[in-house]
């Protein structure tokens, strides 16, 4: 097993760093706050591009995946970028497609229902086999963005009002799902919809299986994207505490400062192993167990890392305009989306005292 | 760097088969008494005996070159039988690491293998009554003189010295030379003449350390470990070995957690989801540090100071592991037993190899760049 990224893995995660620096990924992300997606859709294309959401595909449906470990590094890179639009959504909801796909709960025949049509409220009684089959290449190519709701973790539907497809998990039912009015987030740029159920596209005890997998892949992206952005957080106070002058020296010669500082390393440095062990123990019994660890530890240390920036940029840091509030915002938001910590770490115990 | 965890499952069995046939019960009395010091002095020439006590050792020395992989299965499996607390800990994690780095052959010769089989215990002399955390103030000398040197001075909070055979530590030996030059590393017997012993109560009043008076101590040249005058550089070549993986490496930390869940399971009301939730998070932190191990052994570069962060998270994760298992055992928390020596012990580590503090100021300033305080 490789406990580090390999060269090409690095090199994977240097590319979309690049890429993103690159974008004006914080003129994208106001944007998309400010209901203008245009920018952020132009970013999706060009992570498309680059192999992002090919990862959760398989190859079998014209994917790369799925590939967690490379999925993860993607993620972190996401999160220190804090690019917008329901990309753990998108990826769970590859999964939750794939899994449900040729399966036994399709109802109906494989029909010719394919990408396009979602939402239009025709051909209900189609299978989900022939619609996956179409969706799930188009997620690989970046041609769909898909968002969807998982109550009761994921109750809303993230910026659903731009996903080509909304889905939603009832129970034993997986269903087609109309965005209602937007809600407002502490993080402007997560759009959250409630949704109203429609079509219903697959049923039966499998659609409650493929939704609990799907939820462990979305988790994993979120605690990888956690951690990406307690990473950036840290990197820019960092580098703010080095340049502001109070008292007539940088604040970051202050023990204080310097303490919190490596407080906030120590639990990003703890978090990476477990997101990255969470995407080896991929297709084990232990993966929903490792994904819980990984997001407790994730949201944890991106929050505290949130904290900390705020409390050593002062003033400024509690500002809209500075760009660190995007992470600010974003590190509590992501905190409870997915499952919260405490609600990670219950499983964590119940799946050790039961199993 | 590929670790194949399964190649090494023959190790890991070999390993637990030998522990269980062997592991004393009821386990040894606590290694800070005279009786228990005994006792785990015995337990390390039987581990020595069937070639356990130091396997990441090459073969000549009493190790059998066990690969870090095999080294971290080693203390998983070592400490999940439950077996007795390493008394030979100084000397096989801190001093040995820097002879091997800058010993002679002659000293490794001389010095390892009494260490691997527990003849020899050692103990640190860091510390001095002026010099904790800034331990380039110490004054203890080493004067020159016919064939070696010899030592002047007190150390103090030496951690077995009460029991140990042999001390090593820092000693001045140039006045004119700044804080960190003109000072030298050596070896000492404890029994050697001019040595005073005092042992000193810690919390609990077990004698788990030692002040020492040093009255024209002679040392030979031999018992010199590098240059004189280099003993700074040699020390802290060597300090990220205290801090790092090797003092406290991950199988103690999940072999504590599992029985901390066992505690849980026996004595938790299900409904004080609060404890719960700690052990949980108890569980994952131990969890981290493996991967983290893992990661850290796979890597080819050395990790220098980012030891620091490791000496942060292993030794606070000690102390709320074993406050979380007070708190589960309730008004029993705070009789005596293997979780409260285990609680004691813990409340050492964010002390000890460097305190906290001073760790997050290397955490800093070395590895997140900002700037050296100028005051």
């Amino acid at each position: 097993m490789k406990f580090v990224l390999d060269a090409e893995q690095r090199l994977f995660g240097e590319t979309l760093d690049k890429l993103l620096a690159g974008a004006g990924t914080p003129g994208a992300v106001r944007a998309w706050a400010a209901g203008q997606p245009g920018p952020g859709l132009a970013l999706w294309r060009s992570l498309a591009g680059a192999g992002v959401f090919a990862l959760a595909v398989p190859e079998s449906a014209g994917g790369a995946g799925p590939l967690p470990v490379e999925l993860v590094t993607a993620f972190h890179e996401l999160g220190r970028h804090a690019a917008p639009g329901p990309l753990a959504e998108t990826v769970a909801a590859a999964v939750l497609l794939d899994r449900l796909g040729g399966g036994t709960a399709a109802r109906g025949s494989p029909g010719s229902r394919g990408p396009g049509t979602a939402g239009s409220g025709e051909d209900r009684d189609r299978g989900l086999a022939g619609s996956a089959a179409g969706w799930l290449p188009r997620i690989a190519e970046g041609g769909a963005v898909v968002s969807l709701a998982l109550p009761p973790a994921v109750p809303y539907a993230l910026d659903a009002d731009v996903a080509d497809l909304v889905l939603v998990v009832d129970g034993d039912e997986l269903r087609e799902a109309a965005p209602g009015t937007a809600m407002t987030s502490l993080d402007p740029a997560r759009r959250l919809f409630p949704v109203t159920a429609g079509a219903v596209l697959a049923s039966g005890p499998q659609v409650r299986r493929a939704a609990a997998a799907a939820c462990d892949m979305g988790a994993l992206a979120c605690a990888a994207q956690s951690v990406g952005v307690g990473r950036r957080l840290l990197e820019v106070t960092v580098e703010y505490a080095a340049a502001r002058r109070q008292f007539g020296r940088p604040i970051g010669e202050f023990q204080a400062v310097k303490h919190h500082l490596a407080g906030v390393l120590v639990d990003l440095e703890y978090a990476r192993p477990l997101v990255h062990g969470a995407a080896l123990s991929y297709g084990s019994p232990d993966f929903p167990r490792e994904v819980s660890a990984a997001k407790a530890a994730a949201s944890e240390a991106a929050y505290a890392a949130a904290r900390i920036a705020l409390q050593v940029h002062g003033a400024i840091g509690y500002t809209d305009e500075y760009d660190a509030s995007l992470w600010i915002r974003k590190a509590r938001a992501l905190y409870s989306a997915w499952g919260s910590p405490a609600g990670h770490r219950a499983r964590v115990i119940a799946s050790l005292t039961t199993g | 760097m590929d670790l194949d965890l399964s190649s090494v499952e023959p190790f890991r069995a070999e390993v637990r088969d030998w522990l269980r046939a062997h592991v004393p019960d009821p386990p040894l009395p606590s290694l800070e008494t005279e009786e228990g010091f005994a006792a785990h002095r015995a337990w390390e020439s039987e581990l020595a005996g069937a070639g356990l006590s130091v396997v990441s050792w090459p073969g000549r020395y009493g190790g059998r070159d066990a690969t870090p992989l095999e080294w971290l299965v080693f203390e998983e499996e070592y400490y999940a039988a439950g077996a007795p607390g390493r008394v030979s800990q100084n000397g096989i994690n801190l001093l040995a690491p820097t002879l091997f780095r800058h010993g002679t052959p002659e000293q490794l010769d001389r010095v390892l293998p009494p260490m691997a089989s527990g003849e020899e215990i050692w103990a640190q002399a860091w510390s001095e009554p002026g010099a904790g955390s800034d331990l380039a103030a110490l004054r203890a000398t080493a004067t020159r003189t016919d064939g070696g040197w010899l030592l002047n001075g007190q150390k103090t909070w030496s951690s077995r010295a009460a029991f140990a055979d042999r001390g090593f530590g820092l000693f001045r030996s140039d006045h004119e030379a700044g804080r960190h030059r003109g000072l030298t590393y050596v070896m000492f017997a404890l029994e050697a003449e001019g040595v005073t012993r005092r042992p000193i109560g810690r919390i609990d009043g077990k004698p788990a350390f030692a002040e020492l008076f040093l009255d024209d101590v002679f040392v030979a040249d031999r018992d010199v470990i590098g240059a004189p005058g280099e003993g700074w550089k040699v020390a802290m070549s060597t300090a990220g070995n205290e801090r790092g993986l090797t003092l406290r490496s991950p199988g103690r930390f999940l072999a504590a957690a599992d029985r901390l869940l066992a505690l849980w399971r026996e004595r938790a009301d299900p409904a004080d989801t609060a404890l719960r939730d700690r052990v949980a998070e108890v569980w994952i932190k131990a969890r981290a540090y493996r991967l983290k191990g893992f990661e850290t052994i796979s890597r080819t570069e050395d990790v220098g100071a980012e030891a620091s962060i490791n000496k942060i998270f292993w030794s606070e994760l000690d102390v709320a592991l074993h406050e979380t298992a007070l708190d589960l055992l309730g008004p029993d928390g705070e009789l005596d037993g293997d979780w409260l020596e285990g609680y004691v012990f813990s409340l050492a580590g964010p002390i000890y190899a460097g305190t906290n503090e001073i760790q997050r100021n290397v955490v800093a300033e070395r590895v997140l760049g900002l700037p050296r305080d100028r005051s």
